[in-house]
């Protein structure tokens, strides 16, 4: 789980700064050549390959320790004050990883499916910039993101508790480095819908103008 | 003070068990929790009924043998104290207070609150001794370890084996007991022959009794009656990780 979910961050980074060109102002034109290279990259379409099934390995060992620790008690506590001493986000990973699951279903759905498998009409930045015209579209990528700020608060830092590398001296630069993958990175993917909402929509040009 | 007590009454481990409901009176909010429930079984035994069965054996803190949930939290409110220590006072006048047995399926009640808590001793005898013969009690100054590592060891065997952090785990993970041992020998020069079979033995052992997986949300170190540090467990993953790929 730790080895998966560490790499899945990685990978959040690498997406966040690749999807940052959607804010460069030129109509699309760098963000289409970003797509067009990871489309046709061979090194980028192997570590695919990779990407695809540590996401598969991380929710099913999730599930099958989730199912597990429930077995391990198998008679609930009348009372049981779990959260006095427990964080949230600590709490909730399972809910979390399950949205995130889901989300990520409709996500490859609606841009990796048809961008890199069926062939789309329109280029990338168009279908980027048509999806997030939805309330509801757009509305759930911020929910799904808020549900990743909270289990990648959990995760990070568990991650490296896992691999045996906290309590070690470093662990205020570890604490810094893991509000950067909980915190600053889903807000910056957040951001994306919420901009594309409001600014870049696609039949919206009233609505912002009207909004300003 | 007076109290409400909700306990949990087992008659035997195929029992099904149920809550029963008792008032008791007039108990000293210097009284510990154990001596409150002395004051009651005397007067279940006066009225010619069963007494609650609990654990017990010290009553100050050392010896792991009590344990009880009580109002959802091991050992009661408050951190680093024993089901012993935990004084009346730390309650409110009145208050109902619901205690119940460690839950665990590796830890079957018994009766009442006891739990059986033989699957710790199993996974003691798979790892948890050393093999050194170390002769008599050496002179302090005489053994080459330093402080820090001393301390460290210390504070790891601080662990008396009450199951506090399995019972307040959401998974009932074992994992800080076993972390707990194994830091405590790993750490040592004595515990260095059998450093990789312990970690790989204890381990497997712990799987074996059904304990769930720890998920790192350290409810074990907050409930802990030793405060023993989840660094333990963070040192028990690096000496398993270790022991595998060497």
């Amino acid at each position: 789980m730790s080895l998966t979910g560490l790499f899945l961050c990685t990978f959040l980074a690498e997406h966040l700064a690749g999807n940052l060109l959607l804010f460069v102002n030129d109509g699309g034109e760098m963000y289409e050549k970003y797509s067009e290279f990871l489309v046709s990259n061979p090194v980028i379409r192997t570590i695919e390959i990779v990407l695809f099934a540590s996401i598969i390995w991380h929710a099913l060992s999730g599930f099958v320790v989730w199912l597990q620790n429930r077995r391990a008690r198998p008679v609930k506590y009348e009372e049981y004050r779990l959260g006095d001493n427990t964080e949230l986000a600590s709490r909730m990973t399972m809910l979390s990883g399950s949205v995130i699951f889901f989300f990520l279903v409709i996500h490859l759905g609606s841009f990796f499916v048809p961008l890199r498998v069926t062939g789309s009409d329109v280029g990338a930045y168009h279908l980027v910039q048509e999806k997030f015209s939805s309330l509801w579209f757009s509305g759930f990528y911020v929910l799904a993101l808020l549900l990743l700020a909270y289990h990648l608060r959990h995760g990070f830092q568990s991650a490296f508790q896992t691999l045996g590398l906290r309590g070690k001296g470093y662990d205020s630069i570890l604490s810094a480095i893991a509000f950067i993958f909980w915190f600053v990175i889903p807000l910056g993917f957040a951001s994306i819908p919420v901009y594309f909402y409001f600014f870049r929509r696609a039949s919206g040009a009233a609505f912002t103008l009207g909004l300003l | 003070m007076n109290f409400k007590l909700k306990i949990w009454r087992q008659k035997n481990s195929t029992d099904k068990g149920r809550f029963v409901e008792y008032l008791v009176k007039n108990i000293s909010p210097d009284a510990s929790f154990l001596e409150m429930l002395d004051v009651l079984n005397v007067e279940l035994t006066r009225r010619g009924e069963e007494p609650v069965a609990f654990d017990h054996d010290c009553r100050e803190g050392i010896c792991g043998s009590c344990g009880i949930m009580i109002n959802g939290r091991a050992h009661g409110p408050g951190h680093g104290a024993a089901t012993c220590e935990l004084r009346m006072r730390a309650f409110q006048d009145n208050e109902t207070i619901v205690a119940e047995p460690w839950r665990a399926k590796p830890f079957p009640v018994l009766r009442d609150l006891v739990v059986d808590r033989s699957s710790f001793d199993r996974i003691m005898v798979a790892g948890g001794y050393i093999s050194a013969k170390t002769g008599g009690v050496p002179d302090g100054n005489a053994i080459p370890i330093s402080k820090p590592i001393a301390d460290q060891a210390m504070d790891a065997a601080a662990c008396i084996g009450c199951g506090a952090c399995v019972a307040a785990c959401p998974n009932s993970s074992a994992m800080l007991f076993v972390a707990a041992k194994v830091s405590h020998l790993a750490l040592l020069p004595q515990g260095q022959p059998e450093r990789k079979s312990r970690v790989e033995r204890m381990v497997a052992q712990m799987d074996a009794e059904g304990f769930g997986n720890c998920s790192n949300n350290y409810a074990c170190e907050a409930e802990c009656p030793k405060e023993i540090s989840v660094s333990n467990i963070a040192r028990m993953n690096t000496e398993y990780i270790l022991a595998k790929i060497r």
